[in-house]
C-alpha cells in the first residue's frame, strides 16, 4: 500500500482491494486461483493458490500395479496425456531394464509429436482468446480436432490415451493412419503460416504482449522454468536433444527459441512464438518419423506380473510444457514404491508471484497464459 | 563431470558431512546430513566446475521400515550437463531441515509440497503452509502409515462400496 | 409525422380533445411502432447475423435451427430470457440494480427518434438533432456504471469504472469528428446534414476535403469504443472481468444489455451514414412518393447495415487492447487528431467557401484507392486460406 495521496492539505484514506479471480473465472484455464490485490486496474501482487484440482495421483501409484499405473498418468496431464505416458513407461523400463521394441519408439515419437502439436495448439489458442481474439481459438480447435481424430484411430481415446506401455506401445499405427497423418501436415504447415498473419503480427496482439513480464535467465534457473518458458529466455535446451531418449538422437529438427524480436528477451510474445515454430519443428520431426518407421513388433515382452528390482530413477521427457520429471522408486514388488510427478506448470506458477507485482489485471492474464500453465498439471 | 568426482569434490569440502556415495546405480546419489544440506547445495552451485543453476526436484521418500524420512535433492547443471541426487535422512517423528529457499527460490513452493504431504518441517521457510490440501487438513498423506480422516468439513471422505448397495 | 397528426386534427377525427394530448398519444404510438417492428427485430436480427458471420468466419456454423436459416434465433432467445428466472443478488443495490438495464435501453432507444430513414421518414427533425444524440447516448454510461456499482461486485465495479472512462474520453474525438461534419454542412438537423449532400460518392461529406475523410474514421473507431465492441470491449472483457458490468445479471435484465448492444450497432451506422455517406440521398429515378420513401429507406438501410457488418468483420479479427493503451491511443493520438481536422475544415471553408468539386473527386479517387488495396489484401488472404473456403451463404 503506497501512501495515501495528498489532496488540499487533506489525505484521503486509500485502501487495495483484494479480489479473488478463480477458480470459477473464464481465463485460469481449469480451477486456478489467485489473490489479487490491485490499485484500481494496477496489481500491487497476485498470489496464487494452487490444489483445486488435485487428485492425489502420486499416492494412488503406490496402490496400483506398473502396468496399472499407466491410465493414471493420462490424468495428471490431460492435454499432453502421451508425454506422462512415456515419462513413466520410460521410467519404469529403466528400472527393469527393458529394450523397448524399436517400432514402438517410432510409435511413440510419432504420438507424442502430434500430441505436442495438439497441446500447443491449445496454448496458442486459448492464448488468443484470453487476448481478446476468439477466432484463432476456434481456428486452433479445428486442426485439433483432426489429430484428436488420429489419436482414436491410433489408440481408441482422444484424450487420456494409455497408449504408451511398458515395453512399447499398446497398438500398432496402422499404414493408413500413417498416411492421413502425412496429408494431415501437407494440410497443417501452411496453417502456421495463417496463425501467423491472423495472431502473431497483429499490432494489438503483439503490443499487448511485447515487453510484458519478461523472465531473465536467472530467474529462470533459481525458479526452474523448463520447456518453451525456458527456451523463450533464450537458452537453446530441448531434452529431446540434450537429454537424449527414444530415438529422438536419429531426428533432424531445430530448438526454436526466443529471440526478444518484438520487445525485451523473454517476455510474453517470446513465449508464444516459440511455442507456434515448435509446431513447424513437430511436424518436421513427424515427417522423418513415418518415412522411418521400421518393421516389426511395436512392443517387447514383459511379464504380466511386471517386478523391476529395486531402485530409482528420476527420468525426464520434454512435454509441451516443459521439462516431465517422474522420480519413482522400486522397492522389487509389484506395485511401484513411490511415484513422484514433478511439472513444468507447478514451478511456472510459483515464478508468478514474483513476476506479476505493478503489472495491469489484463497483463496477468496474458502472463498465465503465456506461461501455459495448466491446471491438472500443476496438483496432480 | 562424472558424479564419483563430484562426490570427491563434494567430499573434500565437507568431509564428514556427506556419505554413502552410490555410483553403479541408474541414478547416482549421495547422503548428506541435515545440517549441512544448505551449505553443500550452495557450493555446489556456486562452484565453477560443479555450476548446478537449477534444482530440477525436491521431494520425499516415506521409508517407514528403517524409520525415517528421506528428503530427495535432484540437482542439474544446464552449463555441464551433469545431475546428482543429494538425499537428507532424517527421523520420522520429528522431520526438521533447513529450507532451500535461499539457494534455490523454486523450493519455496517444492518445500511447501514435501510439508504438506510429508510433514517435513522446513527451518526458516518463510511461508511453510499446506499448498495442495486444504488447511485444516489432517496428517500427511504420502506417508506409507496415513490413514484418511473419514469425514472433512462435515463431508464423508468414504466410498460406499458399489456392489454392497446395489445388493441393498 | 407532425403534418399528418396536423391534417388528422384537421379533419376533425378528434373533437374535444387538447392538441397536446393528441400529440403525446401519436408520439407513444410511434415510439411503440418503431420499438416493436423496427428497433427489436433489428436487435434480434443483428445478434442473429453477427452470431452467424462470426460463426462463418471461425469455421462453425452458427445457430441455424429455428426458422429459416435460424433467423428466428432471436426470437427463441429472448422467450427463454423472458422465462428465466431473474436473480438479484442479496447484497445488490436493488433498485439501482432493477433500474440500470432500462437507463441504458433508454439512452440507446431514444436515439432512434432522430435517425432519418427517408425524406420523411424520421420521427422528430429537431433542429439540434446530432447534439440530441450526442446527449442521448451518454445516458448509456450512466446506466453502465449503475450497473457495474449496483452489482455489489468487485468484477462488475471494475468493469463499470473502465465503461466510464472509455466512454467519456471517446466522446471527445467523437464529439470533435462530429463537429468537424456540423462546420461543412452548416446545420446540426439531421435531415439538414443530409441535404448538403448529394447521392453521388463525391458529393459525400466523407470526400468533403481529406479532414472529413480522417474524421469519417475517427468517428467509427470512437464509436466501436464507445459502443464498446471489439478491440474495445474492455468493459465486459470475459477473459479478464468475467462479463464486466453484466456479471450479476441474469434472464430479461441481461438481455436488455445486449440489444442495447446490438441495436447500438445500427444507430453507429446510421450516424456515420447520415453524416459521411449521404444518409438517404438516391439518384433522381421516380417522382412516386411512395416508391421514393422505398428506395430511400433501402439505400439507407443498406448503407448503414454495411457498417455493421464492418464492426462483427472486426470483432472476428481483432483482439483487444489494453485499458492503457485504449487511453493513450484516444488521448495522445484520437483527440489531437481530431482537432486537426476539425482545424482543417475550418480553413479548408475559409479558403472554398463553396466547396472543391475538384478536391472531392480526387478524395473519391483516393478513397476508391484505399478500397482497392484493401481488396487486394482480401483476396490475398482468401487464396492462401486453407482449408477451402465454403462459399454459400447457407449451410
Amino acid at each position: 500500500m503506497s501512501e495515501a495521496p495528498h489532496n488540499g492539505g487533506e489525505a484521503f484514506h486509500t485502501e487495495d482491494m483484494t479480489i479473488s479471480m478463480g477458480p470459477q473465472h473464464p481465463s485460469t484455464h481449469g480451477v486456478l486461483r489467485f489473490i489479487v490485490k490491485t490499485d484500481g486496474e494496477v496489481m500491487s501482487e497476485a498470489i496464487p493458490d494452487v490444489g483445486y484440482l488435485h487428485r492425489s495421483i502420486e499416492k494412488i501409484g503406490e496402490k496400483v500395479t506398473w502396468h496399472g499405473y499407466v491410465p493414471y498418468t493420462d490424468r495428471a496431464d490431460y492435454l499432453a496425456a502421451m508425454f506422462t505416458n512415456q515419462a513413466f513407461c520410460m521410467a519404469a523400463e529403466k528400472l527393469g531394464g527393458i529394450e523397448v521394441a524399436r517400432r514402438g519408439e517410432f510409435c511413440r515419437v510419432i504420438a507424442c509429436e502430434l500430441n505436442r502439436i495438439a497441446s500447443h495448439l491449445i496454448s496458442v489458442g486459448t492464448f488468443g482468446q484470453d487476448i481478446g481474439a476468439v477466432t484463432p481459438f476456434l481456428h486452433a480447435l479445428r486442426e485439433r480436432e483432426t489429430i484428436n481424430n488420429f489419436m482414436e484411430e491410433i489408440c481408441g481415446a482422444r484424450l487420456t490415451y494409455n497408449y504408451i506401455r511398458i515395453g512399447g506401445v499398446g497398438y500398432d499405427i496402422l499404414p493408413e493412419t500413417c498416411a492421413r497423418v502425412r496429408e494431415f501436415l501437407d494440410h497443417f504447415e501452411p496453417i502456421v503460416d495463417e496463425y501467423n498473419r491472423l495472431l502473431s503480427y497483429n499490432k494489438i496482439f503483439v503490443e499487448r504482449l511485447a515487453n510484458i513480464a519478461a523472465i531473465t535467465r536467472e530467474d529462470a534457473f533459481q525458479y526452474n522454468i523448463v520447456g518453451p518458458n525456458l527456451r523463450a529466455c533464450g537458452l537453446k535446451w530441448d531434452i529431446r536433444r540434450d537429454i537424449p531418449y527414444s530415438v529422438y538422437p536419429e531426428l533432424e529438427f531445430d530448438i526454436p527459441v526466443g529471440t526478444g524480436e518484438k520487445g525485451t528477451l523473454g517476455d510474453c510474445y517470446d513465449r508464444y512464438i516459440v511455442r507456434i515454430r515448435e509446431m513447424e519443428e513437430s511436424c518436421k520431426i513427424l515427417r522423418q518419423c513415418l518415412k522411418m518407421l521400421p518393421k516389426g513388433p511395436a512392443i517387447a515382452k514383459v511379464a504380466r506380473k511386471f517386478k523391476p528390482p529395486a531402485g530409482e530413477v528420476y527420468v525426464r521427457v520434454e512435454a509441451p510444457r516443459g521439462d516431465m520429471g517422474f522420480y519413482v522408486v522400486s522397492d522389487g514388488s509389484e506395485y511401484p514404491y513411490r511415484v513422484r510427478i514433478r511439472t513444468g506448470s507447478f514451478t511456472a506458477m510459483s515464478l508468478i508471484d514474483k513476476i506479476s507485482r505493478g503489472l495491469m489485471v489484463a497483463d496477468l492474464i496474458a502472463l498465465i497464459a503465456s506461461l501455459d500453465v495448466d491446471a491438472p498439471e500443476i496438483d496432480r | 563431470m562424472e558424479a564419483k568426482e563430484i562426490y570427491a569434490r563434494t567430499e573434500r569440502k565437507f568431509s564428514g558431512k556427506v556419505s554413502g556415495f552410490q555410483g553403479d546405480v541408474i541414478d547416482p546419489n549421495f547422503r548428506v546430513e541435515a545440517q549441512a544440506i544448505v551449505e553443500v547445495c550452495r557450493y555446489l552451485r556456486d562452484d565453477p566446475e560443479l555450476n548446478f543453476e537449477t534444482l530440477s526436484d525436491l521431494t520425499g521418500l516415506d521409508l517407514p521400515k528403517e524409520n525415517r524420512l528421506q528428503v530427495v535433492y535432484h540437482l542439474y547443471s544446464y552449463s555441464k550437463r551433469h545431475q546428482i541426487v543429494l538425499k537428507v535422512d532424517l527421523p520420522r517423528d520429528n522431520p526438521h531441515v533447513s529450507t532451500m529457499e535461499g539457494v534455490w527460490k523454486v523450493a519455496n513452493w517444492l518445500e511447501r509440497e514435501v510439508f504438506d504431504l510429508f510433514g517435513v518441517i522446513f527451518e526458516g521457510h518463510s511461508d511453510l503452509r499446506r499448498i495442495l490440501l486444504p488447511e485444516d487438513w489432517v496428517g500427511y498423506p504420502l506417508r506409507k502409515d496415513y490413514v484418511e480422516q473419514e469425514e472433512y468439513d462435515g463431508i464423508s471422505t468414504q466410498r460406499a462400496p458399489l456392489v454392497e448397495k446395489l445388493l441393498r | 409525422m407532425q403534418q399528418l397528426v396536423d391534417q388528422l386534427i384537421q379533419e376533425g377525427n378528434f373533437p374535444g380533445v387538447p392538441r397536446e394530448i393528441v400529440y403525446a398519444g401519436a408520439m407513444i404510438l410511434a415510439a411503440f411502432a418503431v420499438l416493436s417492428f423496427f428497433v427489436a427485430p433489428l436487435a434480434g436480427v443483428t445478434s442473429w447475423l453477427e452470431r452467424r458471420v462470426w460463426a462463418r468466419m471461425q469455421s462453425r456454423v452458427g445457430p441455424n435451427r429455428v426458422g429459416p436459416q435460424g433467423i428466428l434465433q432471436w426470437l427463441a432467445d429472448g422467450i427463454k430470457n423472458l422465462l428465466k428466472e431473474d436473480i438479484i443478488p442479496a447484497a445488490a443495490d436493488k433498485w439501482l440494480f432493477s433500474l440500470a438495464p432500462y437507463v441504458v435501453f433508454v439512452g440507446f432507444l431514444a436515439t432512434f427518434v432522430v435517425i432519418p430513414f427517408g425524406s420523411q421518414l424520421i420521427v422528430a427533425d429537431l433542429n439540434i438533432g446530432i447534439l440530441y444524440l450526442l446527449a442521448v447516448t451518454s445516458l448509456v454510461v450512466v446506466g453502465i456504471l449503475m450497473a457495474g456499482w449496483a452489482s455489489n461486485n468487485k468484477w462488475s465495479l471494475l468493469g463499470g469504472m473502465r465503461s466510464a472512462a472509455q466512454i467519456v474520453s471517446y466522446e471527445i474525438p467523437a464529439g470533435l469528428a462530429v463537429l468537424t461534419i456540423i462546420f461543412a454542412a452548416g446545420t446540426m438537423s439531421m435531415q439538414g446534414i443530409i441535404k448538403a449532400q448529394g447521392w453521388a460518392p463525391w458529393d459525400w461529406l466523407l470526400f468533403y476535403n481529406p479532414f472529413t475523410f480522417g474524421a469519417f474514421f475517427l468517428y467509427f473507431t470512437a464509436a466501436l469504443a464507445e459502443g464498446n465492441r471489439t478491440p474495445f470491449d474492455i468493459p465486459e472483457a470475459e477473459s479478464e472481468l468475467v462479463a464486466g458490468y453484466v456479471t450479476e445479471y441474469s434472464g430479461m435484465r441481461f438481455l436488455f444489455f445486449f440489444f442495447a448492444e446490438w441495436g447500438n450497432l445500427y444507430v453507429i451506422g446510421a450516424i456515420a451514414t447520415t453524416l459521411f455517406l449521404g444518409g438517404w440521398q438516391v439518384p433522381p429515378v421516380t417522382d412516386h412518393p411512395v416508391l421514393l420513401a422505398i428506395l430511400q429507406f433501402v439505400v439507407f438501410f443498406v448503407k448503414a447495415y454495411f457498417w455493421v457488418f464492418v464492426a462483427m468483420w472486426v470483432r472476428g479479427t481483432l483482439p483487444r487492447v489494453r485499458v492503457d493503451q485504449l487511453m493513450s491511443l484516444c488521448w495522445k493520438y484520437m483527440v489531437p487528431l481530431s482537432f486537426v481536422c476539425l482545424l482543417g475544415t475550418a480553413g479548408w471553408m475559409v479558403l472554398f467557401p463553396r466547396g472543391n468539386r475538384l478536391a472531392s473527386v480526387g478524395m473519391f479517387l483516393v478513397g476508391v484507392a484505399i478500397l482497392l488495396q484493401f481488396a487486394k489484401r482480401v483476396r490475398y488472404q482468401i487464396r492462401h486460406a486453407r482449408p477451402e473456403l465454403y462459399w454459400k451463404p447457407y449451410i
